[in-house]
């Protein structure tokens, strides 16, 4: 081996070979200095503060963001809240501690023992423990005086969430919660008893709402009285979000809804902005922000009207007549009809061996498509349906954005189902049979649609156009910078002639405008509005026609109205439907929508036009 | 290959594995004092650690056994094998503290980036000491396989993320081409070059990227997080004052104060508990084991044995000295073990494979 054939180092190498052995040695020496300094000069300092460590972190929560509505008014804040935090090391005799707290806070000092035990497994040496949360005025006021005899004790404000809004637009809004064991394993930010978005807009949008944690190292005395602040870091408050929810829009749909299952939906159609959210039943958010109880958790998830099912997103329901909007479209595009055709409707259609009823016992007599959409004669769309067939009605029915989630931000929104044969081949593995697509055509059998999704449609039928849905408009820093701003999406464009469009936009004026239409009880005066009914059936009923009354409430149907308004110039569509209702659509959903869309043209009025707060 | 050859064993050096096995005696008392359970049990801890000793002594033995040149052949491979093991963390590696740093063979997880070190310096010595001339420097182009060995490994372990072991990679890189004949005019012709890339880089980094490394140059400026520990370290160390609190009594330690005591930090549970003076022999042990390490560098018969011999003495000091000033406040908090005292199977053994080859050259400074 021929490199390694040299004896003995060049000289240059063992120079080198010195120098780097001097400077280990000296940085040795630096090493000993730095003992020397810490041990003997300051030994007996360290030594104290080792004593009881006296340095202590104290860490302070960020302010969690504020919500704000288009007006800037307060749908969700943040309010400083008083907890009793004890360190057990500070004190030198604990159960007298107790016994003193337990008579100032009307609380058991074996109770508060046992909480002390739980919360503080795991926690640091003089690490603090939170024996009560969210103290009254009186109780702050009795621990600060009694201060003396509580050696350990201290006051902590910390921000505690609250909805004063209460049960309105929970669903929207969702709530927050402690950071659960995987949440803080998930991100290092999080501090044990942080808050943290569990669901809805508080989950959705947890990264501008959070803010970030500060805190202090301070120095304390024997029984942790804080002596001095050694270094800061200063919390940063979340960011403010300003809403696309107009509350007093929102308060007029939820007391149009009243105590009756259901929900309400109100949008721009022009920019997709969501301007009410109503679901009936629903929870109050102020409970899980303040540590909700098994017996109230376990009444609202066994609730069998389901308050925390988000209807508007998560119900499921078939559309219905308001279905037939979208066949009729198909109908006058295809070329299967034109205006002026005209089917006889006698009070049903038999096709095979089964008779399908049209909802008018006596017939509509005949009927053109206008005729059909205003009286919402089930004949017409019976017939109409064979000469599409279901996979054409499926295409429009998708062009409407149904089928699909909506891609509102919400988490677990539900798409619905819009069948073809294709979908039943995979989901049934049989075929389609011609019969279904009769059912189909009038939003019954397999068709189901969320409440969104149909307030999306009814909106696309007004302008052409379809957006994605959304509630936030703009996001601000605490001190009011803007950060973010949420321009409208278009999601897709409706390819249909002009004319068909306008042929069915003025069979839906005339749905709530004509003498005759089905949906005349949404009629505002001096405003045209344009609209459709639908009553889907819960279940199949026998042929013998039932009153609502008569019916099982679990068994009866959901009423249906969607609507936009005005007719030449859109500016709020809105779909509403009423779970189990006394009444059809025109009876029930109807008037419901009247309410709001009243609401929503005398606020209009009252602002003189102003569409959100300048700010 | 463990043919025991007389002349061999005559020179033997004793002192180096005294120091050494007196060290690793120190370790393992403190790692016995840092995990001792509430009720003075010992820790499983303890013995696991104790079994990766026996393993590295088995290892050390093996190690010293045959003629090192064998490893200017297979330096390479063996370099290969080091970064595949890396590359096969990063691919399935056990996610553990916020990082992927560990991989599981069996029942033992191994951290193959202390690995990664040996790999490193064998490599560079087969390349460089081919490229020494005896009156020349290394040229620029004579750089560019030794940033290719460093950046590969390097980015493997800051991915993982290790800062720590990377900043021991580079340093040993740098000592060892300096070592082999880097120019001081090279060196700073590369820092000119490299000084107005930085603001560039920084802008591509992400925010918590930055957050980092701010934090890493200044640690003032995370009061709440390593700027508690490097304060509890420091009261630690401090409190021992000349004589200690005695085994068994460190109540910064037994209070759990102290972050990572048996690993990063086990520096300031030693001195806390035997204080100044303990501290000082402990000290000078790592002296002793300095000097020996210089001397088989320095008495190597050839230019490859003495670059493996400086290289690995690098990468165990530079850890030493960073470990042991960040435990006392002087340096930026990073994670690096103390070498042959903190717990940890991977770093043990790789030391002590480490300290094999020095024995290794040692012996055979006078054969052919």
């Amino acid at each position: 081996m021929g490199t390694f054939s040299q004896r003995e180092l060049p000289t240059v190498i063992r120079r080198r070979l010195g120098v780097a052995f001097s400077l280990s040695l000296l940085a040795f020496a630096l090493l000993v200095a730095r003992l020397w300094y810490l041990q003997i000069l300051q030994g007996e300092e360290m030594r104290a503060m080792s004593e009881n460590n006296r340095i202590r972190l104290h860490r302070v929560q960020a302010t969690r963001g504020t919500v704000l509505d288009r007006y800037g008014r307060v749908l969700i804040d943040s309010r400083p809240s008083y907890d009793a935090v004890v360190v057990p090391e500070d004190t030198p005799r604990l159960d007298l501690l107790l016994e003193n707290l337990a008579q100032l806070i009307g609380q058991s000092a074996s109770e508060l023992g046992a909480t002390l035990g739980q919360r503080g497994g795991g926690r640091p040496p003089f690490g603090d423990v939170v024996v009560r949360r969210d103290l009254s005025r009186e109780e702050v006021i009795a621990l600060e005086t009694h201060q003396l005899e509580l050696p350990g004790v201290s006051l902590r404000i910390t921000p505690r969430r609250s909805y004063p809004l209460d049960t309105r637009l929970a669903h929207l809004l969702g709530y927050v919660g402690e950071a659960d064991p995987a949440e803080l394993a998930a991100d290092p930010r999080y501090d044990m008893g942080d808050l943290v978005g569990k669901v809805g807009l508080e989950k959705r949008w947890e990264s501008y709402l959070r803010g970030t944690n500060g805190g202090q190292q301070v120095e304390v005395d024997a029984v942790g009285r804080k002596l001095r602040v050694l270094r800061e870091v200063e919390e940063v408050p979340g960011h403010t979000l300003r809403l696309t929810i107009d509350l007093d829009l929102q308060n007029a749909a939820t007391a149009a809804l009243g105590d009756r299952d259901g929900s309400i939906v109100a949008l721009d159609p022009t920019t997709g902005e969501i301007l009410a959210f109503a679901n009936h039943p629903s929870f109050d958010p102020n409970l899980f922000a303040r540590g909700i109880r098994r017996d109230e958790w376990q009444g609202l998830s066994r609730d069998k009207h389901r308050p925390l099912n988000n209807r508007a997103i998560q119900g499921q329901y078939p559309p219905g007549s308001t279905f037939k909007i979208i066949v009729a479209t198909a109908a006058l595009e295809e070329g299967v009809v034109n205006p002026f055709t005209r089917i006889y409707c006698p009070g049903g259609v038999r096709f095979g061996n089964h008779y399908f009823r049209c909802w008018r016992k006596g017939g509509h007599g005949s009927v053109n498509l206008h005729q059909a959409l205003v009286q919402s004669c089930d004949s017409y769309f019976y017939q109409v349906s064979q000469r599409l067939g279901i996979d054409t009605i499926a295409r429009y029915a998708r062009q409407f954005g149904l089928g699909e989630p909506t891609g509102i931000d919400l988490e677990h929104e539900k798409g619905g189902t819009i069948p073809d044969s294709e979908w039943k081949q995979r989901r049934f593995k049989q075929p389609w049979y011609a019969g279904e697509t009769l059912s189909s055509a009038i939003g019954q059998g397999y068709v189901t649609a969320t409440p969104l999704q149909m307030a999306n449609a009814i909106a696309m039928t007004a302008v052409g156009k379809r957006f994605r849905p959304s509630f936030v408009r703009q996001v601000e820093t605490a001190n009011g910078q803007v950060v973010r701003q949420e321009a409208p999406q278009v999601v897709a464009e409706l390819s249909v002639r002009e004319t068909t469009l306008r042929q069915i936009r003025e069979a839906l004026r005339d749905v709530v405008g004509a003498k005759n239409g089905t949906g005349k009880k949404a009629r505002l005066p001096g405003i045209e509005v344009a609209g459709k009914t639908g009553t889907s059936q819960v279940v199949r009923l026998g042929v013998k026609r039932m009153k609502a009354s008569q019916v099982p409430w679990h068994h009866r149907d959901h009423a249906w109205f969607v609507a936009y308004a005005p007719v030449e110039a859109p500016e709020i569509a809105v779909a509403a439907i009423v779970e189990h209702a006394d009444g059809g659509g025109g009876a029930v959903a109807a008037p419901a929508v009247r309410e709001v869309l009243e609401a929503y043209f005398r606020l209009k009025r009252e602002r003189g036009g102003v569409k959100y707060a300048q700010n | 290959m463990l043919r025991i050859d007389r002349r061999l064993l005559a020179h033997f050096d004793w002192a180096l594995l005294a120091s050494v096995l007196l060290v690793v005696g120190c370790g393992l008392v403190t790692v016995l004092s840092a995990t001792r359970g509430p009720e003075g049990l010992v820790s499983s801890v303890l013995l696991r650690q104790a079994m990766w000793v026996a393993l590295g002594l088995v290892a050390l033995v093996v190690v010293q056994g045959f003629d090192y040149h064998w490893l200017d052949r297979y330096a390479y491979v063996l370099y290969a094998g080091t970064v595949a093991l890396l590359v096969a963390t990063a691919a399935l590696g056990a996610f553990g503290g916020g990082a992927r740093r560990w991989i599981s063979i069996g029942p033992i997880a191994i951290q193959p980036s202390e690995f990664a070190k040996l790999g490193l310096v064998l490599s560079l010595a087969r390349y460089l000491h081919r490229q020494m001339e005896p009156g020349a420097g290394l040229s620029l182009r004579m750089l560019v396989v030794p940033a290719m060995l460093l950046g590969l490994p390097a980015v493997l372990v800051l991915k993982q993320p290790d800062l720590g072991t990377a900043i021991v990679l580079v340093l040993t890189t740098g000592a060892l081409l300096l070592m082999a004949g880097l120019r001081l005019r090279l060196v700073l012709v590369l820092a000119l070059v490299a000084v107005p890339a930085v603001p560039y880089l920084w802008q591509h980094l992400k925010p918590y990227q930055q957050r980092r490394v701010l934090t890493f140059i200044n640690p003032d400026a995370d009061p709440l997080g390593a700027g508690y520990h490097i304060i509890q370290s420091k009261i630690a160390i401090g409190s021992g004052m000349l004589d200690g609190k005695g085994f068994l009594h460190g109540t910064q330690n037994r209070l759990n104060f102290l972050p990572e005591q048996h690993t990063d930090f086990i520096f300031a549970v030693f001195s806390e508990e035997w204080g100044f003076i303990g501290g000082c022999v402990l000290l000078a042990l790592y002296m002793v084991l300095l000097t020996r390490c210089f001397l088989v560098a320095w008495r190597a018969r050839d230019n490859f044995g003495a670059l493996v011999a400086f290289g690995l003495t690098a990468a165990i000091f530079s850890q030493v000295l960073v470990n042991i000033a960040m435990a006392t406040g002087a340096l930026p908090v990073v994670g690096i073990t103390l070498p042959f005292l903190s717990y940890g199977g991977s770093s043990m053994l790789t030391c002590l494979i480490a300290v094999g080859l020095l024995l290794n050259i040692s012996m055979r400074r006078f054969t052919f």
